[in-house]
């Protein structure tokens, strides 16, 4: 059996452990499948009323509701690795010739899977309640592929934390910061309604490039400025959160494992 | 490099910052044989076997395992070895099964292969009925033997037990000791780390007592307890001033200390002259000692004698 042969089959049945795990961890789950709806809900009738953003508040939050929950799938995410590593389970595997890479993967595809059910789950549900879209398949293949990218990035950024943190606790305390990015940004208000000082950073930290590009692609590519630089920014974002998380997540597991 | 030797370290060194966790140590492990490595909590035995199953990498020294050099050629040490951590190594949220076969596929094993390997396992270690139910739901003794056999999911030449009956209850701990023995019998190296000598004259072939990082004393039962002082005087004290006193007196003879009952234990062969040689030379006034016996020396004299100093005048310290 070759080497890369080996690798792949490790990665499958440790992908195949950490779904299971996912589906049976009722944190997890709970979160996954309760946290759309009631975002969904929240912002909507809650809050959705006070809001005025040019258009139909739906139509304008759903984007921002997607993230959100993709936000707090990262915390399920850290924690399950800070829980691999601080057992005894990571040394089995390193005793066996197994790659730590392997064992972080299977959490980060895993990771992936649920987030985008859990957005499935969302976008679902807004469709349920009045949400209209003017996008073509092109355009929604579009918008799951940047969201798939963005779920990846955050994915690899919250088994990274998990890595570096020793505790369960404490990887979620930190990825609390992840679920709080889509707040000061153009997900829920038009950062032009935020203060001057706020505006620079609402408008251009990732979470904003990722929902404004999902934004105008479900508007049917119109949207305030196209799609096309938005779209651009996003995958850089992502695509450089993902370089930097699988570096550093592989930086400290050899470094942990010294 | 000699071949009879399964494991073989030399003068392995290993600090974690300000500590020095091991300082020289030194092993030989015959193939087909049981080590025990016996030390107090702190002495180095869980270091020694991360450093032999390529967890972590010496600060100075060399060792092979089955062969291998365990820092040139880490990949075909673990092809050779298993390890049963101090822990379970084991999904909570996974049945034994699904962790049986998850294991087997990741030694490599098809996917039917691992089915049938997992099935041979459960039933080998009475977990055929629990085999189905989460490991959440398992005892420690079944987490144990569950464990263990995730261990033996492929063939191993050298496995390692990191304090394999700590925390299990003493039907448990008999029957963890019963498969030890099947694995000596069926030709495995096996090295154990325990802090019970009863465990390690019990299952080893040969025991090495390290204390503070290096070895202190090598070989097999008998010999150890050769060792030590054939026989052991307990002297039991008047009154707690009389105790100290005995204690100053007896210095480096006090070979067991209980300051709470007044017992102090010395070194003596046992025969009558030298009875009465000890009570005289310590109790010349004959108002100290109340009572005494005379103890045969056990694995537990050679131990602290080796490991610890003894602490005739304070508290044993039992960490």
């Amino acid at each position: 059996m070759t080497e890369i042969h080996r690798t792949l089959t490790d990665l499958q049945i440790l992908i195949v452990r950490a779904l299971r795990l996912s589906l049976r961890n009722v944190d997890g789950l709970i979160t996954a499948l309760m946290l759309p709806p009631m975002l969904m809900f929240v912002f909507v009738y809650f809050f959705g009323g006070a809001i005025h953003t040019g258009g139909r508040y739906i139509d304008f939050v759903v984007p921002g509701v997607l993230l959100v929950c993709v936000g707090f799938g990262a915390g399920t995410t850290a924690v399950s690795v800070a829980n691999d590593l601080s057992g005894a389970i990571v040394d089995r595997l390193r005793s066996m010739d197994v790659r730590g890479e392997s064992l972080i993967a299977g959490h980060v595809v895993a990771s992936v899977v649920r987030n985008l059910v859990s957005a499935a789950l969302a976008v679902t549900i807004a469709f349920a309640i009045g949400y209209h879209s003017h996008a073509d398949a092109a355009h929604w293949l579009a918008a799951v592929a940047l969201l798939t990218l963005f779920v990846l990035a955050i994915s690899w950024f919250a088994a990274a934390i998990g890595i570096l943190v020793r505790s369960p606790e404490a990887a979620q305390g930190i990825t609390f910061v992840v679920s709080f990015l889509p707040y000061p940004s153009s997900a829920f208000v038009p950062v032009s309604t935020m203060p001057s000082w706020l505006r620079p950073f609402a408008a251009n930290q990732p979470v904003s490039q990722v929902v404004d590009a999902i934004r105008a692609l479900l508007a049917g590519g119109s949207g305030a400025g196209g799609v096309g630089s938005t779209a651009w920014h996003s995958i850089a974002w992502s695509a450089g959160i993902l370089v930097v998380s699988v570096v550093l997540a592989g930086t400290l597991f050899a470094r942990r494992s010294g | 490099m000699t071949h009879d030797c399964a494991i073989e370290a030399d003068g392995l060194r290993k600090r974690y910052g300000q500590t020095t966790v091991l300082d020289g140590l030194d092993l030989r492990v015959s193939r087909a044989s049981v080590m025990a490595l016996l030390g107090p909590n702190g002495a180095g035995k869980t270091t020694a076997v991360r450093l032999l199953t390529t967890l972590t990498t010496p600060d100075g020294g060399r060792a092979t395992v089955a062969g291998h050099d365990v820092v040139a050629d880490p990949a075909s040490v673990r092809r050779a070895i298993s390890l049963t951590g101090q822990y379970a190594a084991l999904d909570e949220l996974q049945t034994g099964s699904e962790n049986l076969r998850m294991i087997g596929g990741l030694a490599g094993l098809s996917a039917r292969a691992a089915r049938a390997r997992a099935a041979e396992l459960l039933e080998r270690f009475d977990l055929v009925a629990a085999g189905g139910r989460r490991v959440g739901t398992y005892s420690g003794g079944m987490r144990r033997r569950l464990d263990l056999a995730a261990s033996l999911v492929r063939p191993v030449e050298v496995l390692f037990l990191d304090e394999p009956t700590t925390g299990l209850d003493p039907r448990s701990r008999i029957r963890m000791w019963e498969l030890v023995a099947e694995l000596r019998a069926g030709g495995t190296t096996v090295l154990l780390t325990t802090q019970h000598l009863e465990e390690a004259d019990r299952l080893a072939d040969r025991i090495t007592v390290i204390d503070a990082g290096r070895v202190v004393a090598e070989g097999t039962a008998t010999e150890l307890k050769r060792r030590a002082a054939d026989h052991r005087l307990e002297l039991i004290a008047t009154s707690p001033d009389a105790y100290m006193q005995l204690a100053t007196l007896a210095g480096e003879l006090a070979v067991a200390a209980d300051p709470a009952a007044l017992r102090l234990g010395v070194a003596c062969d046992g025969g009558a002259a030298a009875v009465r040689g000890r009570l005289d030379e310590l109790d010349p006034e004959r108002t100290l000692i109340d009572r005494f016996e005379l103890v045969g020396a056990s694995l537990d004299d050679v131990f602290l004698d080796l490991t610890a100093k003894p602490t005739p005048t304070g508290e044993p310290s039992d960490d």
